[in-house]
């Protein structure tokens, strides 16, 4: 159980303006200027939840991230999790969460990856039966095997980022901080990054809490999100109801037989908008709280050599646009 | 203690992997230490003593802060390094684990190369033990394994400060190369040599004279004071403010996050 | 085209580097304190030697005065270990071939890019240590020049002494085309060249023999020969011959240079890079 309440987080950042006069000033008086990270953040996670950290860069998600991960000490408010306070038992809170940072790997360049997991073993103090059979049990879900006797360098970065998950959940953490997972991967490997994080969380019960920018993680992984924008929470909710939320809005594509009528050229009833339209390609926006999709298909199409119809919803990423255009971050 | 085995085994191996690189800069360790060596032979080679210090006196000086350095540069580089782990976020990796973190920082690396410098002071000691007419009784013996390990002590402690001042600055303060590699530098000679000031300096602020001076008059019998035979042993007195500063350092990291 | 024309890429290059070091600020400042502690640490090490013996000093104190000085001052810019990084890396991953798509002549782009390394990093460092070092009493301080004649030609054989050692850092860069591991060649570099340039210590306290044939090689003509004319310890016909040494070694240096060189890039040639 993860409960945050009223944290605040202030940052003091020196301003210093171009030139070699202000550096010699700077040298003397410095002009600070305060940066909110965080302001006010509260929020509960239960067990074995997946949830989603998104916002903008800059908006306070590393700071609730490393506030929880007892990197960083908050100015107020409290975080309890699983009855530890990160920052003040540091080294017993650690040892129950797992924490993967995207962009820097926690192997060892130089060795084989297996060397680097024995290692992290030993940091954790893990038990030689416990560590053998959870070992086995990742191999296979990760489909490591053989990958664990190359040296690290030699991976591609999709295996890399496979072990460094495996690296970080050889302990049994019960919660795992992942930091853009499938940041530079390609295709396949976010794909089976994805599945396994999925996998671990239904079949171990780890609490996940992922930031990313990839909105598909979010899409393929999250039942919730929690959106920070300015170091406050914005949002807090079930993907689902969310985009049900957002997304009444439809995209209706009609191509058409070229040199007969446009669908684009007759009047449109209100609701229903003209996207864009091409020879032989017209779209349509319509607002499915005035017309069913079936009524507005049925408008459209009458009269038409219809060649070809799609309708689509709002994606994910939309869907993070038009919330980030709301909340103006 | 395992743990730190488990370190030791995995830069060696990682070491390993470039094997033409490492004995070449372990090599060049070697020689490159050699050169100052050079410097002390030519001057010698004109003079007969200095401050009351013969070649090989001397010689057994510069390899006893010789060999406490490199030790130190082996087993204590992770702080040398440090500014680059904080710039990384490598140290954030480190708190994130269950163990001390001037431990992690101590495993996290590991230089072997340096132990080329280390070979080169056992040459030197091999060359000048025999011929400093020194009484090798077991007394004199502890005192010389005394100021060796205190020695490379301290100047694990100046990396520690070193890193401590580094949560504050981001940066390297490279200011404190004056003592560490000046201390390997300019012990080369009994500190006496350097005058009054400097040795007072090197005695009450950084305690380079006690490991390196004091007893090193006992051992050559100039004086046979128990008190600076023991000299040592303060010199470790020394860890006690660097530990502070890098506790201090380590908390106000851990509140501005940067 | 005019000569101007063709010298304007080695001068932006010039500059882009000048203005690179001088962002560094922060780590000059530091570098001055370490050259500082330095020099007064040598000077007290002399001192002692001086009480010791004062009879086997092969030069007055303040001439070592101003030769530690100077070594502390133009340590950037003469010391021999202080290579380019980036070339070697252009070398081992055989990126000097896009370099040879430029339409510049490679030795001399190298050759100014270590002239202004070297050059941007002494600027900003030596004028404090100097000024400083010329305000401490006698015999410790820096004296001045012992004639004008002797400062000109200080001045010219710190261009030449510049010049030689970059034409010496550029061998062991085109060393490096052969060996491909650049650490051999560096090693030898490091811990000899400092010592027989005379770094450690000057070349006039070494025995006769080794210090006769020293100053017969490269290392002889290099920080040696401008520090000791100054203080007016080298001076008539030795200081002459001196300088012919050093410009005769600059072209030798250079020419085998140029000769290596183009052996080795007919090889990248080959190899395809």
């Amino acid at each position: 159980m993860i409960e945050l309440s009223h944290l605040h987080k202030t940052f003091r950042v020196a301003r210093r303006n171009a030139g070699m006069g202000e550096a010699v000033r700077a040298l003397f008086r410095r002009e600070y200027t305060e940066i909110h990270a965080l302001d006010d953040i509260s929020f509960r996670i239960g067990d074995g939840e997946m949830v989603g950290y998104i916002g903008p860069n800059g908006a306070g998600k590393s700071s609730t991230i490393k506030v929880m991960s007892g990197i960083l000490t908050p100015d107020s408010g409290s975080c309890v999790i699983d009855g530890c306070v990160p920052w003040r038992d540091r080294r017993a809170h650690v040892a129950n969460i797992g924490v993967v940072f995207g962009q820097r790997s926690q192997l060892w360049w130089d060795v084989p990856v297996i060397d680097s997991f024995d290692l992290i073993r030993d940091i954790y103090r893990v038990e030689a039966h416990q560590y053998r059979a959870d070992l086995d049990e990742l191999c296979d879900l990760l489909e490591l095997g053989e990958i664990l006797r190359t040296p690290t360098r030699q991976l591609s970065l999709g295996q890399r980022m496979r072990c460094e998950i495996a690296a970080s959940l050889i302990h049994r953490p019960r919660i795992l901080f992942l930091d853009e997972p499938t940041i530079g991967l390609d295709a396949v490997s976010k794909l089976a990054v994805r599945d396994f994080i999925r996998r671990i969380n239904r079949e171990r019960g780890t609490t996940v809490i992922l930031t990313t920018h990839d909105m598909q993680d979010i899409e393929a992984l999250t039942e919730r999100i929690i959106l920070i924008g300015r170091g406050k929470i914005l949002l807090d909710g079930a993907l689902d109801a969310l985009k049900a939320k957002h997304s009444a809005l439809r995209r209706i594509a009609v191509c058409f037989a070229p040199g007969t009528t446009s669908p684009a050229a007759r009047p449109l009833p209100q609701g229903i908008a003209l996207l864009s339209a091409d020879e032989g390609r017209a779209e349509f926006g319509v607002d499915t709280a005035l017309h069913s999709v079936s009524s507005a298909i049925e408008c459209l199409t009458r009269d038409i050599d219809v060649r070809d119809l799609s309708v689509t919803g709002q994606s994910t990423d939309e869907l993070v646009i038009s919330l980030y255009e709301e909340f103006r971050i | 203690m395992k743990l730190y085995l488990r370190y030791l085994a995995i830069h060696f191996k990682s070491q390993m992997q470039y094997k033409t690189s490492f004995f070449l800069t372990l090599i060049g360790q070697f020689l490159t230490a050699f050169s100052t060596f050079l410097g002390i032979w030519v001057m010698f080679t004109r003079f007969n003593t200095v401050k009351g210090f013969t070649y090989t006196e001397v010689s057994l000086c510069y390899a006893v802060v010789l060999m406490a350095f490199s030790l130190a540069e082996t087993f204590f580089r992770g702080f040398d390094t440090f500014p680059r782990m904080i710039g990384n976020g490598e140290f954030d990796r480190i708190l994130v684990r269950p163990r001390s973190p001037v431990f992690q920082v101590l495993g996290s690396k590991i230089d072997f190369t340096r132990l080329g410098r280390l070979l080169h002071a056992a040459v030197i000691f091999a060359w000048a033990i025999p011929r400093s007419g020194v009484n090798w009784n077991a007394a004199n013996i502890a005192t010389l394994c005394g100021m060796i390990l205190a020695g490379s002590l301290v100047f694990a402690g100046l990396f520690l400060l070193y890193a401590g001042i580094c949560f504050f600055t981001l940066d390297g303060l490279e200011v404190m190369n004056i003592f560490t590699d000046g201390s390997r530098e300019f012990g080369r000679y009994p500190l006496s040599v350097y005058g009054d000031a400097v040795l007072r300096f090197l005695t009450f602020v950084v305690p380079i004279a006690l490991f390196l001076y004091y007893p090193f008059l006992t051992l050559l019998g100039k004086s046979d004071s128990l008190l600076w035979r023991i000299c040592p042993l303060f010199a470790l007195l020394f860890l006690v403010p660097c530990y502070l500063v890098w506790r201090v350092g380590l908390l106000h990291y851990r509140s501005t996050g940067s | 085209m005019t000569p101007s024309l063709r010298l304007r890429p080695y001068l932006s290059f010039f500059r882009l580097r000048f203005l690179g070091g001088m962002q560094y600020r922060v780590a000059a400042l530091a570098g001055i304190l370490t050259q500082f502690a330095w020099g007064a640490m040598n000077l007290l090490l002399y001192t002692a030697f001086y009480e010791a013996d004062p009879t086997a000093f092969p030069m007055d104190f303040a001439q070592i005065s101003v030769y530690v000085w100077f070594n502390q001052a133009f340590l950037t810019m003469f010391m021999l270990w202080f290579l380019d990084a980036d070339i070697f890396a252009a070398i081992r991953d055989g990126n000097v071939a896009y370099e040879l798509v430029r339409p510049l002549d490679l030795y001399r782009m190298w050759f100014v890019k270590n002239l202004a390394t070297r050059t941007a990093r002494v600027v900003l460092r030596c004028l404090p240590i100097l000024v400083v070092a010329a305000f401490l009493p006698a015999p410790y301080g820096l004296t001045l020049p012992v004639s004008f004649g002797a400062f000109l030609l200080f001045l010219l054989t710190m261009v030449l002494a510049l010049v030689l050692v970059v034409a010496c850092c550029m061998l062991i860069y085109i060393v490096t085309f052969y060996t491909m591991n650049p650490l051999g060649v560096r090693i030898i570099a490091t811990s000899m060249g400092e010592f027989l340039c005379g770094a450690i210590v000057p070349i006039p306290f070494m025995p006769d023999g080794l210090r006769r044939v020293i100053e017969l090689t490269p290392f002889g003509a290099m920080q040696n020969l401008p520090f000791r004319i100054y203080s007016g310890h080298l001076s008539g016909a030795e200081m002459w011959r001196g300088i012919l040494l050093q410009v005769f070694w600059i072209a030798t240096l250079i020419l085998i240079g140029r000769l290596l060189m183009a052996h080795a890039l007919r090889r990248v040639a080959v190899q395809g890079g």
